[in-house]
């Protein structure tokens, strides 16, 4: 186990020391303490190293992962794994506006709440959130998946494309071209693997949730429907 | 009777034909028009402005034998790796999906050869462009499109677009018939849907975010690439600044004369400022801060010729940056082509349909059979052509007012023939010390 005080030692010299690994590594386990909501912590990691951070962090944090666990033993700021191309990240607390923005791969798992535009622009990657989303949430999701067990505000899925989206709670109100949709044998495939991969499959069944995708009425601009814009 | 004189058909300077072609277009199909391009509009511009040259008062350069240097070091502030670049003119950023593959290919080549940077766009970066550029600005747009830590490692220069000069406050467009498999995959998107990107960024708002977003990106590519942020003509002095203060290396801004792969109509022409207007006001926020030739500043929009690069750099600007021009030296609207432009309802110098992907020059199209028309190795030597030649026009200008490096050009080497562009540029009138909204005037 590598501990890094990231109070003593500073941003750099984390972010250098884990960049440096590159492939296969026998320092795979690394804790990062004092984080003191620092921003941009283990941003741009590419190796299968397993990092955990004690404590709240700010924006960005696992942004670009590629490859990484990263576990946050508290609340992450805005923009957690951003873009993130795979490997795996959880937030043990709750997580701020634009978790999983525009992520392409990877699992994105919230233990608590995601706040607005959780998911927005996202791209291929998985986020399973234990809680509740915030407003506009998945706008503009282009693929991937995202689980709710929670509530989901105002807006979900506004223009979006083929991400699927799948909430066991109320949702406030769906966004323009969103509609739910039938849920099939292959989502409850789909759903329980989600759930046990996102370490929720002891909170919530499949058969719970409902799901909502695009119902690709704007993927063509006609002008009689521009007043869903 | 019939030998009365008549009064001839007189049309309004309101409702003119192009006018009314509008209205009835508008009436019959109901949407706006959308094209690619520029503004069209006559706006004031560098033609305005004229430089005073040298005689007794200043001493000339010899041409052909004393040394006018041209190059160019941008990012200097905070990477690790600063680009220096042999001379100040640059490819503006254009997307693969916007753009052929081969014509790409062609910009990247042509830069190389002459020593500059080209830039990717809202499609991702190519093999084509990384490939044949020496050196390479990846651009982080709000889609994201292609995004990953790979490519901007492997990127010269980060810019991170907030607006273009065509849209401020717009996002991109690509409508279905340029959404081919390639390009489908490359944004992750489904083939042949129109395409319409975020004009907001997902995961940061407002200059503080934006702080914190160059802070992350510095950490993934461990400070060494420059970072630029680009602007469209909006506000210059204040967002200047304001990029400034979010940390970026070099600012762009882009001024309204500046090309789009597409947008609506209304919004190329009525939305922004000439480029004119915004260089003095982006040169005054940098000198305000104390950072002019700190922060390095890129602008574009309309950029022709030599001329237009000297007098660019007099204003202030480090470097210039062009993409309508650029797409011009590939061969776009070459009267070669002129039978099939007709037959798209147009014709040389004024097809901007680039949005339909039916280019008959094989540059703004997915077709495999009209960019087969396009030889991206002639492409390249025709823009490193181009590229010398404004290079040696911009020479031959500075040193006539007796400049050894174009960065020496300064506004006192200008003048200016309207009072427009006098009070925009911020140089007297020719002829006149006064310059219109100065002292009090």
């Amino acid at each position: 186990m590598q501990t890094f005080d990231l109070g003593a030692e500073g941003l750099r010299a984390l972010n250098a020391a884990l960049h440096a690994l590159k492939g296969q590594t026998n320092m795979t386990s690394w804790e990062v303490v004092n984080p003191r909501g620092a921003h941009a912590i283990a941003a741009g990691v590419d190796a299968p190293v397993d990092i955990t951070v004690r404590g709240s962090t700010g924006y960005y944090c696992a942004g670009m992962n590629k490859l990484a666990t990263i576990r946050v033993k508290g609340s992450a700021g805005p923009g957690v794994a951003e873009n993130m191309m795979s490997g795996t990240v959880v937030i043990e607390g709750d997580a701020s506006q634009y978790a999983g923005a525009t992520g392409r791969g990877g699992l994105l798992v919230i233990k608590g709440n995601a706040s607005s535009r959780c998911a927005i622009s996202m791209k291929g990657i998985d986020i399973v959130v234990h809680g509740s989303v915030g407003h506009m949430s998945a706008f503009m999701a282009q693929s991937g998946n995202l689980v709710v067990l929670g509530d989901a505000g105002e807006a979900l899925g506004d223009s979006l494309y083929e991400a699927r989206l799948f909430v066991r709670g109320r949702v406030t109100s769906l966004g323009a071209d969103c509609i739910e949709k039938e849920m099939r044998a292959e989502h409850f495939a789909a759903l329980e693997d989600l759930l046990r991969r996102g370490e929720a499959d002891a909170k919530a069944r499949p058969e719970e949730f409902r799901r909502y995708g695009s119902a690709r009425k704007l993927y063509t601009f006609n002008i009689d429907n521009a007043s869903s814009y | 009777m019939t030998d009365l004189p008549r009064t001839p058909p007189r049309f309004s300077a309101t409702f003119t034909p192009a006018v009314n072609a509008e209205i009835r277009r508008a009436a019959a199909s109901g949407i706006y028009d959308i094209r690619g391009g520029g503004t069209k509009r006559h706006l004031p511009h560098f033609d305005d402005l004229l430089f005073l040259g040298a005689s007794i008062s200043r001493y000339p350069l010899e041409g052909y034998r004393e040394k006018c240097a041209t190059d160019v070091w941008l990012g200097t502030r905070f990477a690790r790796k600063p680009i220096h670049l042999d001379i100040p003119v640059t490819i503006a950023g254009m997307s693969f999906g916007a753009l052929s593959g081969p014509a790409k290919e062609a910009l990247g080549r042509g830069a190389t050869m002459a020593g500059t940077s080209t830039t990717t766009g809202d499609g991702g970066m190519t093999e084509e462009e990384r490939g044949h550029s020496r050196t390479l600005v990846y651009q982080y747009l709000p889609s994201r499109y292609g995004m990953n830590p790979d490519d901007l490692r492997r990127a010269d220069a980060i810019e991170v677009v907030v607006g273009q000069g065509a849209k401020p406050g717009g996002g991109g467009m690509l409508l279905g018939q340029k959404i081919s498999d390639r390009v489908a995959e490359m944004r992750n998107l489904p083939k042949g849907i129109d395409q319409r990107s975020a004009c907001r960024h997902p995961d940061w708002t407002g200059p503080d975010d934006l702080e914190i977003k160059i802070m992350e990106l510095r950490e993934i590519t461990d400070w060494e690439k420059p970072i630029y942020v680009k602007v469209g003509g909006a506000r210059p002095y204040y967002d200047t600044a304001l990029a400034v203060k979010s940390g970026a290396d070099v600012v762009v801004v882009d001024g309204m004369q500046g090309g789009t792969a597409a947008t609506q109509d209304v919004f190329i022409e009525h939305v922004g400022m000439p480029i004119l207007a915004c260089i003095p006001q982006a040169v005054k926020a940098l000198q305000d801060l104390g950072m002019h030739r700190k922060v390095q500043l890129i602008v574009s929009g309309g950029i022709r010729s030599g001329a237009d690069v000297a007098k660019a750099l007099a204003l202030g600007a480090d470097a210039v940056a062009i993409g309508t021009a650029a797409l011009i030296a590939l061969g776009d609207n070459d009267p070669k082509w002129e039978q099939e432009y007709r037959k798209l309802g147009t014709t040389a110098d004024a097809y901007d349909d680039w949005h339909e992907g039916r280019d008959p020059a094989g540059i703004t199209t997915q077709d495999p059979e009209l960019y087969g028309r396009f030889d991206p190795i002639l492409g390249g030597r025709r823009l490193k052509n181009y590229l010398k030649v404004m290079t040696l026009e911009a020479q031959t200008i500075a040193r006539a007012c007796g400049k050894s490096h174009l960065h020496n050009l300064e506004p006192e080497d200008l003048c200016a023939l309207t009072i427009e562009a006098a009070a925009m540029a911020g140089v007297p009138i020719a002829g006149t010390s006064w310059i219109p909204g100065r002292n009090g005037f």
